[in-house]
């Protein structure tokens, strides 16, 4: 693993971009072994509650907050037949925008990017989830991996978007 | 209601056109109990409850460590009305209508917050935090009968609390809360022994989320462990995966023998040894090594306050309890106050807190917060499936007219006592659903 002195020298948004599109690919596609591929070993997501969105999850109550453990067991969960919320799979469609590499902090690369996501379920209504990315990226020798990823909803209550069942 | 019956449409239940247009049925004779479908999807049936259930019995209002300090306020909705749940500068809690006396418009827009006053923004009439009017612009231009001392918010007609659970009532002539909750109190007790002060709080950070289901089949789905293993097998495969032990007990469906309890008034639990960890005080793999000598420390204060025998009754029982007729408190993985009122017959909107005892350090918290959502919530590993199940069930009921009753017989006819797994428990509440509903004019 190398880290550039200057991670800001070596990264773009562009590069920033093309990784963002890329995961959220794989998601629609529910690629999810090949998602967990983009992460770091220590790997951490968050889904803040929608009345504290900038709270910490130790102390707050969050909708989500998976260690890289738990987030492996999340995926191992989604895939099987038997994740009744998420069977046959959601059909999604992410649209990510306002992509910005925002810091630099103890060498990940803080990135903020706004996303619109819908999802659509057979006998359903489309659900829309609309919100802001915080990512903190690694620059690794295998690419750009996910530190962590924090997906904060603008709705004031989950509401009709009932559950969080797949990856937001 | 012992009466009916004879299958006819499909053998199971009151055949079309029995039951003597009774919505629940129980047989006591040929051992069955059934629920018209026509009370998940019916107006009139809601329009019913609304006088029957939700104007009449305690309604879960919040917690008193919601409202902390003097003037700390919360607004919501409390069956279907906007209610401030406050505490007035002189600390008492009150629930008052979130209604202006002049005109009606919201006086409290904020969720949460700590005010002086309320006021409105429409002609500007301002309130004190005991609901008191405190203020009218040009008020000189009324008439010289008009009195400002009856001119405060309106509060609920009954508000009381058992524990620092706050519930209101709508009817003035409602017997009091502590009898109301009947045998409910002792597993609130047991819930609340959790805390070495006996003092629990809400954690921030609220769930609210929807359900396309009536709500009674959340009743039923949060006491109802008869669905754990088909609904949450994901769930029970990540335990197993982080190395709990999962296998049945030797002729049961879960690890552990659980029983269902009639708590009296409608109200029920399920009373389970525990298998799945409790941040008070069970340790599980899942915990980390790290974590075992401070859940054994707060076993030990468990025991020295409390006894070795309550002590595991606390931490090595959990307990999924309903408090008719719509608040859960399940004290399982983690402890879950969760409330829920109908939008429609085949919607519903619940709200989910975390509750800890005020004493947890930040690990214990931590701990307590991650084991919640493990289990519990809208991005928990359980939660979601049962929704998916209860919104099922809905899409279900639309061909009530065909396939008009569900089966609730589960256990009828054992002797012994109500397995978690029977649906004894769940009769209960429809006993009392039906009562009240019967009652009616
Ligand atoms: S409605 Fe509140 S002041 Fe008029
Ligand atoms: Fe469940």
């Amino acid at each position: 693993m190398t880290l550039a002195v200057d991670p800001n020298a070596t990264v773009t948004r562009a590069e920033v971009e093309d990784f963002l599109y890329h995961e959220a690919d794989l998601l629609d596609q529910w690629k999810l072994d090949d998602w967990l591929g983009l992460l770091t070993e220590d790997a951490s997501y968050f889904v803040p509650p929608n009345d504290k969105p900038d709270a910490d999850h130790r102390f707050t109550l969050f909708t989500v907050a998976d260690d890289i453990v738990r987030l492996r067991e999340r995926i191992i969960r989604l895939k099987d037949p038997n994740c009744h919320a998420e069977f046959p799979p959601s059909r999604t469609r992410r649209m990510i925008s306002n992509v910005r590499i925002t810091g630099v902090e103890d060498g990940l690369i803080a990135v903020a990017a706004n996303f619109a996501i819908f999802r659509h379920r057979r006998n359903e209504p489309v659900r829309e989830f609309v919100g802001r990315y915080r990512y903190k990226l690694k620059r690794t020798d295998a690419g750009l991996k996910i530190a962590e990823r924090r997906a904060i909803l603008d709705a004031e209550e989950l509401g009709r978007m009932g559950s969080v069942s797949f990856l937001l | 209601m012992t009466d009916l019956h004879n299958g006819n449409g499909g053998g199971n239940g009151p055949g079309n056109g029995s039951g003597n247009g009774r919505l629940v049925v129980e047989d006591l004779e040929n051992l069955s109990f059934s629920v018209n479908r026509k009370v998940f999807v019916s107006d009139d049936v809601l329009e019913g409850e609304h006088r029957a259930i939700f104007d009449k019995c305690w309604v879960y209002v919040g917690h008193a460590s919601e409202v902390k300090n003097p003037n700390d306020f919360r607004s919501r909705q409390v069956a279907g009305r906007p209610v401030i749940f406050c505490r007035d500068r002189a600390g008492t809690v009150r629930a008052l209508i979130n209604s202006c006396r002049h005109r009606g418009a919201l006086v409290c827009r904020e969720r949460e917050g700590n005010a002086r006053q309320f006021y409105c923004i429409y002609h500007g009439w301002s309130y004190n935090t005991d609901g008191s009017l405190k203020g009218i612009p040009g008020d000189d231009a009324y008439p010289p009968g008009f009195d400002k001392t009856k001119k405060g918010l309106v509060p609920v007609p009954r508000l009381e609390h058992y524990k620092d659970f706050y519930f209101a009532n709508f009817d003035h002539n409602a017997p009091d809360l502590h009898r109301y909750l009947a045998g409910a109190k002792d597993y609130i007790d047991l819930v609340v022994d959790q805390s070495p002060s006996g003092r629990m709080e809400i954690i921030s950070g609220v769930q609210e989320y929807d359900i396309k289901a009536n709500w009674k089949l959340l009743v039923e789905n949060s006491v109802d462990d008869y669905h754990l293993v088909t609904t949450h097998s994901t769930w029970l495969n990540y335990m197993r995966n982080s190395g709990v032990n999962i296998t049945p007990a030797k002729g049961h469906m879960l690890p552990t023998k659980g029983f269902g309890k009639d708590l009296g008034n409608g109200h029920l639990t399920t009373d389970n040894p525990n298998y799945r960890g409790r941040p008070v005080a069970k340790w599980i793999s899942v915990y980390g090594e790290e974590a075992k000598a401070d859940i054994e420390a707060i076993r030990k204060e468990l025991v020295e306050r409390l006894g070795e025998a309550r002590a595991a009754r606390v931490a090595d029982t959990n307990r999924n309890l309903c408090i008719f007729p719509n608040l859960v408190i399940n004290d399982g993985s983690s402890v879950t106050v969760r409330n829920f009122f109908p939008v429609s017959p085949g919607h519903m909107r619940v709200t989910a807190w975390a509750l800890g005892p005020v004493e947890e350090t930040e690990a214990q918290r931590a701990r307590r917060l991650h084991a919640f959502l493990t289990f519990y919530g809208p991005g928990g590993f359980a939660t979601p499936d049962d929704v998916a199940a209860l919104e099922l069930a809905q899409q279900g009921f639309a061909a009530w007219r065909e396939v008009p009753w569900s089966d609730l017989s589960r256990g009828m006819g054992n002797s012994q006592q109500q397995l978690a797994t029977d649906e004894g428990h769940l009769r209960v509440f429809w006993r009392k659903w039906s009562q009240l509903m019967e009652a009616r004019q």
